[in-house]
C-alpha cells in the first residue's frame, strides 16, 4: 500500500507529519482494532443538522479532487478511508454494495482506469488523478444501457442483485482486455465475486450476452 | 378431489412434457421484470442505501462466550462521549407476550425465544447492547469504554456431547426439547442424559441410539426388514450451514406521528408488519414497513428478527431516526444457520431394489433458542420421496450454545435427501442394479401418501406428481445410458463418477388474496404484498391475473415493497409458497376483475354482464358491438362506487386487505378477492438430479463437470426464473457437499470460522459453466394455474447427486459427512474406510 501522499501541494499543513506515517501495517491494525472502524469512520454527514457535538472521527479529513464516472468531484477524505465508503456515503453513489468489507465477496467492485478493483480495500486517496467508474457510470446520460447491462436485461441475469453492480463492473473490466471469452474464461473473470444466490449460469448467459453486444455496439 | 383432477391422475403415466408457455399469452414466457433496470442502474434501494435526515447510526456490543450472565453495565465514560446519543440494554426491551394479530390469530409468547437483547446471551455472538452515535466509528469508540461485567455459565456445543452422562446442558432448564402433550404443538425442555452402554456402539463407528422423545411409524418395520434381500445401517452427518446472504443484515428505523417506519431487507412485505408489531408490542397500524429490494434470504428473513427492533428502539428512545447496518462477521452470529442432523438409518431393499422398511434416527441441533422441525420434515420427506412400504422415525432435538437455527432452502427435506440418498446408491452398487433404475422402482407417484397416519387414520398425500417422466427426460437429456456405459472410469489418476438423486419439497399453500386496480387512465395497477428477495415471484405471479384479464404486459404496473401503498395480504416468501399460493390469487382477483368489468359495462351499456367479453384492454360485446375501454370502464366504476370502486369491499378478503382496499377507494376499478379455490392434497414440487464429477485420487481433488436438475412443478411460469431457482437452490445443495461447515473449538464454545474465505459458498468456478435445467410443464389439476413453488426441492437433489457420484467413482468407504472435501477423498481412500468421525459437531 503506498504511503500516504500529500493532496494537492501545501495546504494541508494540519496533519502532514503524521500523515505520512500511515503504512499497510497501520492500516491492517486499525481495522482490526476498530471492528469496522474503518468504514465506519466514513459514515458521517458531511453536515449533520441537529447533532450538535461531531462524533470523534472528524478529524483528519481533508478535501481532495477524485474522477468519479467522467466528472470531478471535491470531497473531504480521512487518510484512512476506503474508496467504498467516500462512493457510498461522501458521493451518494451507492449502487456499490459492501457484502464483506474485507475483500472477499467482490460487491464493491468498481473500474479504477479500467481495471476491476474491490473498492472496500482501496484507500480513498490513492486514486487521486485517477478515473473510477461506477455502477451509476455505465449506462450513457441519456440512459441508454451499457451492452452488459442490457445482457442482463435481456437474459433475466441474477436474482437478489446485491452482487450484480460488482459482477457487472468485473464483467465489463475483463471484456477491455478479453472482448471475446469463452464461457469458461468469462468465469475466470468474474471468479471474484461470490453469487449466494448461486445463480451461476444465468449470470454467465447474461454476461456473454453482454459481451456479445460489447462486440457489436 | 375434483372430477377433472380424478381423470388427470388417471392419466399420470401418460403425461407428458409440454412446451412452456403452450396456450398462453403471458404465462410461461420470458419476460424482464420490472424491477431489472433499476437492478443493472445501481439505484435499487436495498435498506442500506436509504438515509433520514438527522439520522444516527448504531453498533452492537456481541457476548464474547457461548453462555453467560451479564452482570453489570457501566456506560459512563461512553455516553459522555463526544456523538454518543445512547443506549440501549437488554432491560429496555419489550418481553415475552401474547399477541393476537389483524387476522385474528393468536401467538402465544414463548418463553424460550429470543429478545432484541440478551441479559443471559445462549451462544457467542449474541447481541448485548447496542449504542447509537453519530458515526459507526464512534459507536465502535463507545463500545470499547462500555464495560460489561459477565459470570460465564456452563456450555455445550455439541448435541451429541450433550446427550452423554455428566455433559453440560445448553440451558438451565435442561438440554432436549420434547413436544407437550398432543394436541399442543409447543415443546418444553427437559434433562435428557444417554447411558455409557447407549454410546458404546460409538466405538464401531456408529451413532449410538437412547432414548428419543419423538416417534413415529407406519406399515410392519420387522417384517419389512426380515424380508429384506439386502439391509443397509448407515451412520451419516449432514452440517450446519450459514445462510450468509450477501446483504449483511440492515435496519433504518424512524417515527413520526406515533406510527414507526421501519426499512429493511424480508423476505415478505406484508407477513412482516405482524412480526413487527409482536416483536415491538405495538398496533399493526402504526407500522409502516418498507422493503423494496432484499439482498438474499433463504430462509433467515422470513419475516422480522432482532435486527429489526433494536434501531426501532433505539429511535424512539432518542428521538432520532437510526440506521443498523452489521459486519460480516456480526452477520455469522445473528444471521442464522441450517441445523445439522446427525443420522442412523437402516434401509431394507429387495433384490429388484425396492425399499421394503425403512428405519430413521436422528438427533437434531436445536442450536440456543427454540425447537426447530427439521427433524420432523426429515421424515416427512423420506416418506414421501422413497415411498418405504413400512417406515419408523425417531428423534431427539438437542438445544446447544450455537447460534439459533431457522429455516434455510429445504428445511429437514435437505437433510433427509442427503442421508438417504447415498444408502440408495450403496444399495445400487451392492445389488448390482442401475441407479436410476433403482429409484425408478421406488419413486413416488399421482397422489402418493407421506408421513404417518393422521389423527383419522389417513396418510397425507400430495396434489399430484410426475417425477417418474421427470426422471425418465432428465436421465434422456442428460444421457445417462450411454454415459454409464463409457470406459474407462479411471485414466491415470482422474476417475469420472455418475450420479442420480430425487428431491422434493413442499411446493406451495392456499389463502390469501389479489388486489389489483383498473385506472382512470387504463393502466392495470397490480399490488403485491409479496417480497422482492430476487426470484421475481413477487412479479411473476401477477402475470396469473394479467393472463385472465388478457391484458398485454406493458399495460401493468407493479406496486410493491411499501406497506403504506396499499398492499394485500400475501403468503410468506418461504418454503417454495408463492409461485402456488399467489398465482392462485392472481387468477381470483384477475376472474374478480374480469365480472366487474362485465357488470360495470352492463349497467352502462346495457344487457347483462355474461353478454360481454373481456380482451385487449377492453370490455365490449361479445362477438362485437358496443364496448369500452378499460379507462372508461374505470370512472364508470368511479361513478358507480359501491363494490366496484372499492368503497365496499369484496368480504372473504382477509383484513390486511379490507384496509388496503379502503384506502384506493375511488381511484379506479378495485378489485380484490381471496383464494378460495379447492384442493385435494398438500402441494410438493420434485425434481430429478444428475450430476458427473472427475476426481483425482492423488490430489483428493475433484470437478463437478456436468448437472441437470429436471423439474416436476407444474406450469412453468417464468422459464428464466425458474431456471434461476433449479440451477441456484441445486448450487445451494451443491455447497453442503464440497466445502461448508462451520467450526467451533468445543473447549472454549468459540466460533473460528466466521467470514466467507473461512467458510466459503461456492464460486461460479465450483460449478460447471453450463449446468442445465429442464421442467416437465405437466400442470398441477389441483390448482387453477397448474404452478408450484420450487425455491426448496433442488437443494437436497443438488447435494446429493454430487455425492451419489463421488461414491460411484470412489466406492462406499470416501465419508460419512459432508461436506466432502480433498482432506475426505485423500485420506479415505487411501486407508479403504471413512477418515472422518461422523459424529463431532463443527470439526
Amino acid at each position: 500500500m503506498a504511503e500516504w501522499e500529500d493532496p494537492q501541494g501545501a495546504a494541508n499543513s494540519r496533519d502532514s507529519a503524521q500523515s505520512k506515517t500511515i503504512t499497510r501495517r497501520r492500516f491492517i491494525l486499525g481495522v482490526i482494532a476498530g471492528g469496522a472502524a474503518v468504514s465506519a469512520a466514513s459514515y458521517r454527514f458531511l453536515a449533520p443538522p441537529s447533532h450538535g457535538r461531531s462524533g470523534s472521527s472528524g478529524a483528519g479529513e481533508r478535501l481532495i479532487t477524485l474522477m468519479v464516472n467522467g466528472k470531478p468531484r471535491h470531497v473531504d477524505v480521512m487518510k484512512q478511508e476506503t474508496l467504498a465508503f467516500t462512493l457510498r456515503y461522501k458521493l451518494g453513489l451507492t449502487g456499490t454494495k459492501l457484502g464483506c468489507d474485507r475483500a472477499e465477496c467482490g460487491s464493491c467492485t468498481v473500474l479504477i482506469d479500467d481495471v476491476p478493483s474491490y473498492s472496500c480495500s482501496v484507500l480513498t486517496h490513492t486514486v487521486r488523478g485517477r478515473n473510477v467508474t461506477t455502477i451509476e457510470g455505465l449506462a450513457a446520460p441519456d440512459g441508454t444501457l451499457h451492452p452488459v447491462q442490457k445482457g442482463v436485461v435481456d437474459e433475466q441475469g441474477f436474482q437478489c442483485a446485491f452482487c450484480m453492480p460488482g459482477f457487472i463492473m468485473s464483467a465489463v473490466g475483463y471484456l477491455k482486455k478479453n472482448p471475446n471469452p469463452t464461457r469458461a474464461e468469462m468465469a475466470q473473470g468474474v471468479s471474484g465475486n461470490l453469487c449466494r444466490c448461486q445463480d451461476y449460469t444465468k449470470i454467465l448467459d447474461a454476461l456473454m450476452r453482454g459481451a456479445e453486444y460489447t462486440r457489436r455496439a | 378431489m375434483t372430477e377433472m383432477a380424478a381423470v388427470e391422475i388417471a392419466k399420470a403415466e401418460d403425461q407428458k412434457p409440454r412446451p412452456f408457455g403452450a396456450g398462453y399469452k403471458l404465462i410461461g414466457k420470458d419476460y424482464s421484470t420490472n424491477d431489472l433496470v433499476a437492478k443493472v442502474t445501481g439505484t435499487a434501494k436495498y435498506a442500506e442505501d436509504f438515509r433520514a435526515e438527522g439520522m444516527l447510526f448504531c453498533r452492537l456490543a456481541l457476548s464474547p462466550m457461548p453462555h453467560g450472565r451479564v452482570k453489570r453495565i457501566n456506560a459512563e465514560k461512553a455516553l459522555a462521549m463526544p456523538g454518543v446519543r445512547g443506549i440501549l440494554t437488554p432491560d429496555e426491551v419489550p418481553g415475552h407476550a401474547n399477541y393476537v394479530n389483524d387476522n385474528g390469530t393468536m401467538i402465544k409468547a414463548d418463553r424460550f425465544s429470543e429478545l432484541a437483547l440478551a441479559d443471559e446471551p445462549m451462544y457467542q455472538g449474541e447481541p448485548i447492547l447496542a449504542v447509537a452515535a453519530v458515526d459507526e466509528l464512534t459507536c465502535a469508540e463507545a463500545i470499547e469504554q462500555i464495560e460489561i461485567e459477565m459470570e460465564p455459565l456452563p456450555f455445550n456445543t455439541d448435541p451429541l456431547d450433550s446427550l452423554r452422562p455428566g455433559s453440560a446442558n445448553a440451558r438451565e432448564e435442561g438440554n432436549v426439547w420434547v413436544p407437550n402433550a398432543a394436541p399442543s404443538r409447543d415443546s418444553h425442555l427437559e434433562a435428557v442424559k444417554w447411558t455409557d452402554d447407549d454410546f458404546a456402539v460409538e466405538k464401531e463407528g456408529k451413532m449410538p441410539m437412547g432414548h428419543a422423545p419423538e416417534e413415529w411409524s407406519y406399515g410392519d418395520v420387522d417384517a419389512g426388514f426380515r424380508n429384506a434381500a439386502l439391509v443397509l445401517d448407515e451412520t451419516f452427518s449432514t452440517e450446519d450451514v450459514s445462510h450468509q446472504c450477501l446483504e449483511p443484515r440492515t435496519t433504518m428505523a424512524y417515527w413520526q406521528n406515533g406510527k414507526l417506519y421501519l426499512y429493511t431487507g424480508t423476505q415478505s412485505t406484508m407477513q412482516t408488519v405482524p412480526a413487527i408489531a409482536r416483536w415491538m408490542h405495538m398496533p399493526e397500524d402504526k407500522v409502516v414497513f418498507v422493503s423494496e429490494y432484499t439482498g438474499g434470504g433463504f430462509g433467515s428473513k422470513i419475516t422480522g428478527a432482532q435486527t429489526l427492533v433494536i434501531p426501532a428502539l433505539l429511535s424512539k428512545k432518542l428521538n432520532a431516526p437510526v440506521m443498523m447496518r452489521i459486519s460480516r462477521e456480526e452477520e455469522h452470529f445473528i444471521g442464522r444457520a441450517r441445523p445439522g442432523i446427525r443420522a442412523r438409518t437402516k434401509v431394507g431393499f429387495a433384490r429388484d431394489g425396492r425399499i421394503t422398511a425403512l428405519d430413521m434416527f436422528l438427533v437434531s441441533d436445536a442450536g440456543s433458542y427454540g425447537s426447530n422441525g427439521d427433524g420432523g420434515a426429515c421424515a416427512q420427506i423420506t416418506s414421501l420421496l422413497y415411498q418405504p412400504p413400512a417406515m419408523r422415525w425417531r428423534n431427539i432435538t438437542v438445544a446447544t450454545n450455537t447460534l439459533p437455527r431457522s429455516a434455510q432452502s429445504a428445511p429437514g427435506g435437505m437433510q433427509a435427501i442427503a442421508i438417504v440418498e447415498p444408502i440408495l446408491s450403496k444399495a445400487a452398487r451392492k445389488l448390482g442394479l442401475d441407479q436410476v433404475a433403482l429409484r425408478r422402482v421406488n419413486c413416488p407417484e399421482g397422489k402418493a401418501e407421506f408421513g404417518p397416519p393422521r389423527p383419522d387414520g389417513k396418510r397425507g398425500y400430495v396434489t399430484s406428481c410426475f417425477l417418474k417422466q421427470a426422471l425418465d427426460e432428465g436421465a434422456r437429456q442428460f444421457n445417462w445410458d450411454a454415459r454409464v456405459a463409457r470406459q474407462p472410469k479411471r485414466v491415470g489418476s482422474k476417475v469420472r463418477g455418475l450420479g442420480v438423486a430425487l428431491s422434493t419439497y413442499h411446493g406451495g399453500t392456499s389463502g390469501f388474496d389479489g388486489l389489483l386496480v383498473v385506472t382512470p387512465e387504463g393502466r392495470v395497477q397490480i399490488y403485491s404484498g409479496i417480497g422482492n428477495l430476487g426470484t421475481e415471484a413477487f412479479i411473476d405471479v401477477h402475470r396469473a391475473a394479467a393472463e385472465v384479464l388478457d391484458v398485454p404486459w406493458e399495460a401493468v404496473d407493479i406496486i410493491w415493497g411499501d406497506t403504506s401503498k396499499n398492499l394485500p395480504y400475501s403468503c410468506h416468501s418461504g418454503g417454495s409458497q408463492t409461485i402456488h399460493a399467489m398465482t392462485r390469487a392472481g387468477h381470483a382477483v384477475g376472474l374478480e376483475c374480469v365480472q366487474r368489468l362485465k357488470e360495470v359495462a352492463a349497467k352502462s351499456l346495457g344487457g347483462e354482464a355474461a353478454d360481454y367479453e373481456v380482451a385487449n384492454l377492453r370490455v365490449a360485446r361479445k362477438g362485437g358491438g358496443a364496448g369500452m375501454s378499460f379507462a372508461q370502464a374505470a370512472q364508470a366504476a368511479i361513478k358507480l362506487g359501491g363494490i366496484y370502486d372499492g368503497h365496499d369491499v369484496n368480504p372473504q378478503v382477509n383484513g390486511y386487505t379490507k384496509h388496503s382496499v379502503a384506502q384506493l377507494a375511488g381511484t379506479g376499478l378495485v378489485a380484490s378477492a381471496r383464494d378460495t379455490f379447492p384442493h385435494d392434497g398438500d402441494s410438493f414440487s420434485f425434481l430429478a438430479c444428475f450430476a458427473e464429477v472427475e476426481t483425482d485420487v492423488e490430489t483428493g481433488k475433484y470437478t463437478i463437470t456436468d448437472y441437470l436438475g429436471y423439474a416436476d412443478v407444474g406450469t412453468v411460469i417464468h422459464p428464466a426464473a425458474l431456471g434461476g431457482q433449479i440451477l441456484g437452490r441445486s448450487t445451494l445443495g451443491i455447497a453442503h457437499a464440497i466445502g461448508q461447515k462451520w467450526v467451533i473449538d468445543p473447549q472454549y464454545g468459540v466460533t473460528v470460522a466466521e467470514r466467507f474465505y473461512q467458510n466459503k459458498p461456492p464460486t461460479i468456478l465450483d460449478v460447471p459453466v453450463d449446468m442445465k435445467w429442464n421442467a416437465l410443464n405437466i400442470p398441477d389439476p389441483e390448482t387453477p394455474v397448474g404452478a408450484r413453488g420450487c425455491g426448496e426441492p433442488p437443494v437436497g437433489g443438488g447435494c446429493s447427486a454430487i455425492l451419489n457420484a463421488l461414491s460411484d467413482a470412489l466406492g462406499d468407504n470416501i465419508y460419512q459427512r459432508v461436506p466432502v472435501n480433498c482432506d475426505t477423498i485423500l485420506t479415505s481412500f487411501e486407508a479403504g474406510r471413512p477418515m472422518q468421525n461422523p459424529l463431532l459437531a463443527h470439526i
